[in-house]
């Protein structure tokens, strides 16, 4: 089932399409990895679902429901370019930012201090955010945005500003309030995280959704036949044996032992391939190298460059 | 709803508990008490008696100077040479050396103590009516006490007859004093706060909360509650000031009176005597009679409400101008077109008591920019008609509804957008973009 379900969203500014014709199913229970470059609209669209902005077209179902103002309470939003008051003690401003979700203050107190226990943060209390380094900060307002246990989370770069054993904490967080019933929209640019953690991806580029679906069954969309082989014996022996159907893309010797990179002209299996080579040489590893979501990434985004650069120095000439 | 009042209770707290604002409040009165007390101290300073001795070459002022409490003359018959030479081992205060004044209108006061303004206006005035009768007494040939019969003292008292024939006396003194008051203290606040709110926009925005808040609540009741939150803190202020002020002069008086009130009085008796004081024979009598013919209710109703109404019309727009601003290094192109017509109002403020019922004081006291300044002063001179007051006071209704609906508009917008150089043109394109 889904929580959120975008439908046909048409948003623009003075003279730019931020949002062209989006629309987005987000399961319930599931992390949504929302990705593209800068500029692409990510932003706008979370602005949208955050009901910071409105759409010019288009609908947006909460649960089944006409996106409004009683579901506020249910969204938890953490910006990327994020701050709180650098004046005001941090379990004040968290408790004042708990009951703005509509929080009651005596419950917010209680949660805030078993987030404050859990993080092992409780003498930062009392203290202004000031006084507290950039992680620090980052980490109460992950805080804040998860207090009041909203059915949909909208993490915007959640790791930036953290180091690598925080990131881990935070990415532990991430999942456990998965598994727990939360459903959330994970928008980044560290593609590494994306494989890691996401269900399900879209990428947006230049305000339109170019590629959807499980990061799984992207990832086998996108391979490319590529596999790297490690054997001893002869070359000569492996490239006739490689003969047909085969490119070799790379080959390298260390200490006796041959590293190829081949490439199938058809789809084809470690299986085939192994059955082709065996005889002619002794292998040592056979791996097939599937792209990485940064691949994807970089290869989707680029495909529609050309077009979109022609796009934009017509906007260009408008703003003139 | 109840997130604006959450909100409200934010800004407010956060504000009143800062150390600024209790030492301000705290200093204010003082200040204020001081502003109060300083010019009886210094007329209890200035009343040590002068002692003056008067060198007379031309005899025509034996016996003319009045001597009076703080003033002694005394007449003494040596050289000016002799008299200076002995100032510092005589009981002189100083010298009055007269000569030859038909001719040469200069007279000189040798002193070892500085008298004061007052004390000089007495003695030219003096020389001059000594002068002037004792001419009339030669031409006309008559007594010293037939002189004194035809000497007038006039003093005009004017009096306003209200459309029922009611009669009333009026002080424009006080009328003035009250006005140009209850103007400064408006135009203050509107100053002092507005850029408060101003300053909270420029906060939230640079800080980035404002993304955090703005997904809970409404922009709209974001920049209101700031705006609220912060009125309450300068009434809090107005009021905490008011009441010190009053603790604080109370017991001040207790001790410097009652020789400082009555001492004060005195000054004024030499003032008055000096032509200076407009207020005429007694002067406090003056001030309370005055104080009963002002429209005190009136007053105090239409303080409030231009207060008020005058912070939350600027307040809007100063909002506006932080939303649409990184730094508060870039607001000054927009703070001052907005700022103009309050300055506008102060400084056209003395020609408005000077015909507080003409065509400029009425037009600035309807126009919602100008009005809060303009018929504050107006007001205690009692001319304005209720028309006048209500449409004043509803267009200053229209115009704040009007600058909170521009204010939230470019709000909205402002405060999502950075690192963007901000001209009118494109906060007008703001002003049409949908939600």
């Amino acid at each position: 089932m889904d929580l959120l379900h975008i439908k046909r969203v048409y948003k623009s500014y003075a003279n730019h399409h931020a949002l062209h014709n989006i629309s987005l199913h987000i399961k319930k229970q599931s992390i949504f990895g929302l990705l593209g470059p800068n500029g692409a609209g990510k932003t706008t669209l979370i602005r949208i679902i955050n009901q910071i902005t409105g759409p010019d077209k288009g609908e947006i179902f909460f649960e089944n429901e006409k996106l409004s103002q009683k579901h506020i309470a249910q969204i938890g939003y953490l910006p990327e370019e994020r701050g709180l008051y650098k004046k005001m003690k941090v379990g004040e401003q968290a408790l004042y930012l708990a009951q703005l979700k509509g929080m009651d203050k005596g419950e917010a107190k209680y949660k805030l201090k078993q987030w404050f226990q859990k993080f092992e943060i409780d003498e930062w209390w009392d203290k202004k955010i000031e006084e507290l380094s950039k992680g620090m900060a980052q980490k109460i307002q992950f805080i804040i945005t998860v207090l009041h246990e909203p059915k949909l989370l909208i993490l915007d770069e959640p790791f930036s500003g953290f180091d690598p054993i925080n990131t881990n904490l935070i990415k532990r967080e991430i999942l456990e309030l998965r598994d727990r019933g939360s459903t959330i929209i994970f928008s980044t640019h560290n593609m590494e995280s994306v494989e890691e953690i996401c269900d399900d991806i879209a990428l947006i580029n230049k305000s339109k959704k170019i590629l959807e679906g499980k990061v799984s069954e992207i990832k086998e969309a996108y391979k490319s036949n590529v596999f790297e082989i490690i054997f001893t014996g002869n070359m000569i022996a492996f490239s006739t044996a490689l003969w047909t159907g085969f490119e070799i893309l790379e080959s390298k010797e260390d200490n006796g032992r041959m590293k190829v990179t081949i490439k199938s002209a058809k789809p084809s299996d470690v299986n085939e391939l192994i059955k082709t080579i065996v005889n002619d040489v002794q292998i040592l590893s056979v791996n097939e190298i599937t792209p990485s979501m940064n691949d994807i990434f970089i290869q989707k985004v680029q495909e529609v460059m050309p077009e979109s650069i022609e796009e934009e120095e017509k906007e260009g000439a408008l703003d003139e | 709803m109840n997130k604006i009042i959450l909100i409200i209770k934010r800004e407010y707290l956060t504000r009143v508990k800062k150390t600024s604002f209790i030492v301000m409040t705290l200093i204010g009165p003082l200040l204020m008490a001081g502003l109060m007390l300083v010019p009886i101290w210094l007329a209890t300073k200035d009343i040590d008696i002068q002692r003056i001795e008067v060198i007379d070459e031309t005899g025509y002022f034996i016996n003319q100077f009045e001597n009076s409490s703080e003033l002694q003359f005394r007449h003494e018959f040596v050289s000016i040479d002799v008299a200076k030479a002995r100032l510092y081992d005589d009981v002189y205060t100083s010298i009055l050396h007269i000569k030859d004044v038909k001719n040469n209108p200069e007279v000189k006061l040798y002193y070892k103590k500085q008298p004061g303004f007052a004390t000089l206006i007495k003695i030219e005035r003096t020389i001059e009516k000594v002068i002037r009768n004792t001419e009339i007494q030669h031409k006309f040939n008559i007594t010293k006490e037939q002189l004194a019969e035809i000497q007038p003292s006039i003093k005009v008292k004017p009096i306003s007859i209200d459309i029922e024939g009611e009669e009333e006396s009026k002080n424009v003194a006080v009328s003035s004093a009250i006005g140009y008051a209850g103007a400064i203290v408006i135009y203050f606040f509107i100053f002092m706060y507005g850029v408060q709110i101003m300053r909270g926009v420029i906060e939230e925005k640079t800080s980035r909360i404002v993304e955090i808040i703005i997904s809970s609540v409404k922009p709209f009741q974001l920049m209101m509650g700031k705006i609220i939150g912060i009125a309450l803190v300068g009434l809090t202020q107005f009021l905490l000031w008011g009441i010190l002020t009053w603790v604080i002069s109370a017991i001040l008086m207790s001790i410097f009176s009652p020789d400082a009130l009555s001492s004060m009085s005195q000054t004024q008796d030499v003032m008055k005597e000096a032509n200076l004081s407009e207020l005429g024979e007694h002067p406090f009598q003056l001030v309370i009679d005055s104080l009963k013919t002002i429209p005190v209710f009136q007053i105090l109703i239409s303080f409030i409400f231009y207060f008020l109404g005058g912070y939350l019309l600027y307040g809007a727009l100063l909002a506006a101008v932080g939303s649409a601003v990184d730094s508060e290094a870039d607001t000054q192109q927009f703070m001052l077109p907005i700022t103009m017509p309050l300055i506008f109002g102060i400084v056209v403020a003395s020609t408005v008591v000077q015909d507080p019922d003409g065509a400029l004081a009425f037009w600035l006291s309807i126009i919602p920019f100008t009005s809060p300044i303009i018929m504050m002063i107006r007001i205690p001179f009692g001319g304005v008609e209720t028309w006048e007051l209500l449409l004043s006071m509803g267009l200053l209704i229209f115009g704040f509804l009007g600058t909170t609906w521009v204010a939230a508009k470019i709000y909205r917008t402002g405060i999502l957008m950075y690192g963007k150089k901000v001209t009118y043109k494109e906060l007008a394109k703001w002003l049409f973009y949908k939600g």
